[in-house]
């Protein structure tokens, strides 16, 4: 018995020990399937795993590029950038966005504008890692956050660049305005495969030369290779590639120009174009009412923004380029030379004005009750002799109109360097045609519309771009340069300079001496004719020619009465003008809405602004050149 | 001088008594590695490595104190120890802290502890106790019997719910059923009819269970949720590459990609800092110690002592095997520390009071004649 158990026992610890053996085996077995896990991990898959935790720790920012400073012809700065403090939210991080804000009025000053613009921002932009709630914080503002910003996860001090506008509204329609890319933008910048230039960068040029030349403005984006953590915070910086400083831009323009002539405008709506006739160079554009492009800069509140969109005046609407309008009498001296260049006409030539001319059954009014008497061209250009041109254009016939002044880029655009430019209607059979091509009863040219034609109404819409082309065009007898706003671009890092050059559009052969006659013919208007009043005692020569453009049709045999017409509905004011005579350095066009005669609004506005040009005289209420914006401190160089 | 000498010559004998050389060099050999890989670990929080020193200081102690006690002596334990942690895992179901949407925690006095933990002894010496009782008339009705004495704690673990503790209690209380003998043919047959009752246990896991197995096929369909640890400390691995990125260079640990770095995947730390090299000597150690105490189970003079030996070395085994495969993602993601690595004092205490047990029953292999 004792035997047995004990050969039992033996038994039992063999089979024991065989057990253990066993398991020895498959401990083996398991650490070497361990063994050759890590081999794969360790080498064979080495270098994919290597990738990887690179790729988590290193996170690639960007670092925004200096956006390209603006100056004027003479050097003067119109858009700089100056660095100021934002606070900014990171809404991803924020569990209760409302009360945060509410929290964080104890040490900022957080108005309700402030508020209604970050939620509009907030719904504007759904990817954005951080939004301002406050911009340009005070030094005092941004201590006392410091010392409580433990208490604020997902809200930071930030400090960015921010556009500045010197002049303010001044030339606001030239230089444009920054706004938060949007979706759209975006879309637009992947499209145009940039958009890994735009990480980084919050605003981009929305209108003006911001947007035209934004490619130069921005600049290249550098980047930081950062170390980060699990939870994407930045431990140290590993290597960095700076950025480069958008390119500066020199404008065409004379900002100081551009003052007088908003100054001259005053309050009154319109428009005025001044451009160099012997390069294209525009020296002025101005489009009343303008606006504050510095609104702009921290996201346009949106109470601002409504009065700027819903403004009867549509200050938002660049008129210098997209406004139309009829060219009244300002096209009476291109009729001239056309005859002249045709041979229609002789200078000599005269006409009888009883103040009226019948055509078909119909009475085309003078101006002038009871008429001029006898006209040549000298005079119907003038005193502004209606009947002459009623005579001319009846002669011509509307083919050899149109034909005359479409290269004078009546009706085609300019090609101007800004978005949004119109074409304009110059009438013609073709053009009816085209126009009433649902309505065939319409589509037939009548005589009738031709005499019309001749007095710059009727179809006739241009812009005032359009028509200080053309003038610019005549004074150089017959070169067209395509306008520009841009004399040359530079480079701040490399120095590198580029002259835009002007550039020629096509000229057309005009004779000379048709040319010298139609220039002297309105040197005589500011002397002896319409505009005389307004160019009393002019100092320099200077040619030009008033118009007066019907908003609201008058019935025939109705006279028009400046008072009983609603204020929006009175005569728009036009004039149109060159000087020197003999070598125009500078043609213009002067719009001024509702203005009513030519010779009352728009001829002494255009002389301010001549007055300034030709002599350097500076009107009253214009003492201070250039308005300083406190600034903080400037970043006009980059790094 | 010679005076002075002879007690402390005294004492460090006593102290040595019973102490097997190899496993401790072993176990500390292993715990230097645990404190270069949680010094790396703790940048932010040095206080832990000297924490640690103080959980292996008490881990050592407890070691000494069990290492003294006859293998004879601990089967009056067996039952007891057993009969206790069963009432607090029936506590824990009943009155225990819900931490993390799971039941394991109890509350005794100021502190709370977790039951489970204490099974990890508990059960394999209860069946060790229990089969060294049947030894000399084992029947299959005695292995049914220790099935269920191994089923009911592990219900109850489970249910908790704590897979993991639940897979390791189980695992050494079936290493003991293992070295008792139960026939192949019966293991066989349990092993079929356990991959049948996959399916509808399938169906009983709870959700997050489910997504662990699920997330360890793929961890790339989650790798924000559940599928983000894997994915990290695969990473960490990898990327430490034949050498290592060198101690205290690892990215993944330092720049807090690894989640609880200092316990569960300390081994990611470990093995980005030491690469293939250093996983191949923690292979090494491990496996030498599984051995050692293979061999001690083998030389064992009881059926009591050679079974718990045979199974406390085999948990050591599955301890770290569990955890290497879980970090290198071959295993799924369940709370298992790896043995003298990770930080924490209950799972040191666990180890050691194990090795103590395999070290007494070292020193009484010989049946003395009473």
């Amino acid at each position: 018995m004792r035997g047995s158990e004990i050969r039992n026992s033996e038994v039992e610890l063999q089979q024991f020990q065989t057990r253990v053996g066993i398991a020895g085996f498959a401990v083996l077995i398991a650490f070497g399937l361990l063994a050759v896990r890590f081999l794969w991990l360790q080498v064979l898959q080495h270098d994919v795993y290597q990738a990887k935790a690179e790729d988590n720790r290193i996170s690639i920012v960007p670092v925004t590029p200096n956006r390209g400073l603006i100056v004027d012809r003479n050097g003067v700065v119109v858009a700089r950038n100056y660095s100021g403090y934002t606070l900014e939210i990171y809404p991803r991080r924020v569990k209760n966005i409302e009360r945060t804000i509410d929290d964080l009025t104890e040490y900022v000053d957080i108005t309700t504008r402030d508020r209604v613009r970050f939620r509009k921002l907030l719904q504007e932009t759904r990817n954005a890692e951080s939004l301002p709630v406050k911009n340009r914080l005070s030094d005092e503002e941004v201590a006392k956050f410091a010392a409580n910003r433990f208490r604020f996860e997902g809200v930071e001090i930030r400090a960015r660049l921010f556009r500045q506008y010197p002049f303010g509204d001044v030339g606001s329609h030239v230089l444009g305005y920054l706004g938060r890319i949007n979706t759209q933008d975006q879309q637009k910048l992947e499209d145009e495969g940039v958009g890994a230039n735009y990480r980084g960068t919050d605003y981009i040029g929305k209108a003006g030369v911001e947007a035209a030349y934004e490619a130069e403005l921005h600049g290249t984006t550098g980047f930081e290779q950062v170390e980060i953590d699990a939870a994407g915070r930045g431990i140290r910086t590993l290597s960095r590639t700076a950025s480069q400083p958008g390119n500066n831009l020199s404008l065409e323009l004379d900002m100081r120009l551009q003052q007088v002539a908003e100054i001259a405008f005053g309050d009154r709506r319109g428009a005025l174009v001044a451009i160099d006739p012997s390069s294209g160079g525009v020296l002025a554009l101005v489009s009343k009412p303008g606006f504050d492009p510095n609104l702009f800069v921290d996201g346009i509140d949106p109470q601002y923004w409504a009065e700027l969109n819903g403004s009867i005046d549509k200050p938002l609407n660049n008129r210098a380029i997209s406004g139309l309008y009829p060219p009244g009498s300002t096209i009476k001296p291109y009729l001239a030379l056309a005859a002249l260049e045709t041979g229609k006409r002789r200078p000599s030539a005269t006409i009888f004005d009883p103040g009226y001319f019948d055509f078909g059954g119909r009475r085309f009014r003078d101006d002038k009750k009871g008429g001029h008497g006898v006209v040549d061209m000298y005079k119907s250009i003038v005193d502004s002799c209606d009947t002459y041109y009623y005579h001319l254009s009846n002669d011509m016939g509307i083919e050899t109109i149109a034909r005359f002044l479409g290269p004078f880029g009546f009706g085609s655009k300019s090609g101007i360097d800004l978005a949004g430019e119109f074409a304009g209607v110059l009438p013609s059979p073709e053009w009816k045609m085209k126009r009433f091509a649902k309505q065939p009863a319409q589509q037939k040219w009548f005589p009738g519309e031709t005499i019309s034609i001749g007095i710059g109404q009727g179809y006739h819409s241009y812009t005032p771009l359009q028509l200080a082309q053309a003038m610019a065009m005549l004074a150089t007898g017959g070169t067209m340069y395509k306008p520009r706003l841009i004399a040359h671009i530079d480079n701040p890092r490399t120095g590198e300079h580029r002259e835009l050059p002007s550039e020629v559009l096509h000229t057309i052969p005009l004779r000379r001496d048709n040319v010298e006659f139609i220039k002297r013919a309105m040197a005589g208007v500011n002397k002896e004719g319409t505009s005389q009043r307004a160019f009393a005692k002019v100092e320099y020569s200077v040619g030009g020619k008033t118009g007066t453009a019907q908003v609201i049709a008058i019935k025939q045999g109705e006279k028009y009465e400046e008072q009983k017409v609603a204020e929006r509905h009175r005569d728009h004011s036009l004039y149109i003008a060159f000087a020197p005579v003999d070598s125009p350095r500078i043609a213009l066009a002067v719009v001024v809405e509702n203005g009513g005669f030519g010779a009352r609004a728009a001829a002494p506005l255009a002389r301010t602004v001549l007055d300034y040009f030709m002599l350097g005289k500076v009107p009253a209420g214009m003492d201070q050149p250039a308005p300083e914006i406190d600034s903080g401190n400037e970043e006009d160089e980059s790094d | 001088m010679e005076i002075a000498r002879v007690p402390v010559r005294r004492i460090g004998a006593r102290l040595a008594e019973g102490i097997d050389t190899t496993l401790l060099v072993l176990m500390l050999s292993l715990s230097m590695l645990g404190f270069l890989a949680l010094f790396s670990a703790s940048y932010d929080t040095p206080s832990r490595v000297a924490s640690q020193a103080m959980n292996l200081g008490v881990a050592l102690a407890a070691m000494w104190l069990v290492a003294q006690v006859h293998p004879q002596t601990m089967m009056r334990f067996a039952v007891p120890a057993y009969v206790i942690g069963l009432a607090f895992l029936v506590a824990v179901a009943l009155f225990g802290d819900v931490v993390n949407g799971a039941r394991r925690w109890l509350h005794v006095g100021v502190t709370r502890f977790q039951p489970s933990e204490m099974m990890k002894l508990a059960l394999p010496l209860m069946l060790a106790w229990y089969f060294h009782k049947h030894e000399t008339s084992l029947k299959l009705r005695n292995f049914a019997v220790s099935a269920l004495l191994l089923i009911v704690p592990l219900g109850l673990i489970a249910r908790q719910p704590d897979l993991g503790t639940a897979a390791l209690v189980g695992a050494a209380g079936f290493y003991v059923i293992f070295f008792a003998g139960l026939s192949w043919r019966v293991m066989g047959t349990i092993a079929g009819l356990g991959i049948v009752s996959l399916f509808p246990l399938w169906g009983m896991l709870h959700g997050y269970q489910r997504r662990r197995v699920l997330t360890l096929l793929d961890p790339s369909t989650d790798p924000l949720g559940a599928g983000y640890h894997i994915i990290q400390s695969t990473i960490a691995v990898g990327s430490g590459g034949l050498w290592g990125k060198g101690w205290l260079n690892g990215t993944q640990a330092h720049l807090e990609f690894i989640p609880e770095r200092h316990t569960d995947f300390i081994f990611a730390v470990f093995s980005e800092e030491f690469g293939l090299i250093g996983n191949i000597v923690l292979l090494v150690l491990y496996f030498l110690l599984v051995g050692r105490g293979l061999y001690i189970a083998a030389n064992a003079a009881t059926v009591f002592a050679r079974l718990l030996a045979g199974a406390i070395s085999l948990m050591f085994f599955t301890y770290a095997f569990v955890n290497m495969g879980m970090v290198s993602g071959i295993l799924p993601v369940v709370g298992v520390p790896l043995p003298f690595l990770s930080y924490g004092g209950t799972a040191l205490l666990t180890l050691f009071i194990g090795a103590g047990i395999l070290m007494s029953v070292h020193r009484y292999r010989k049946l003395v004649q009473t």
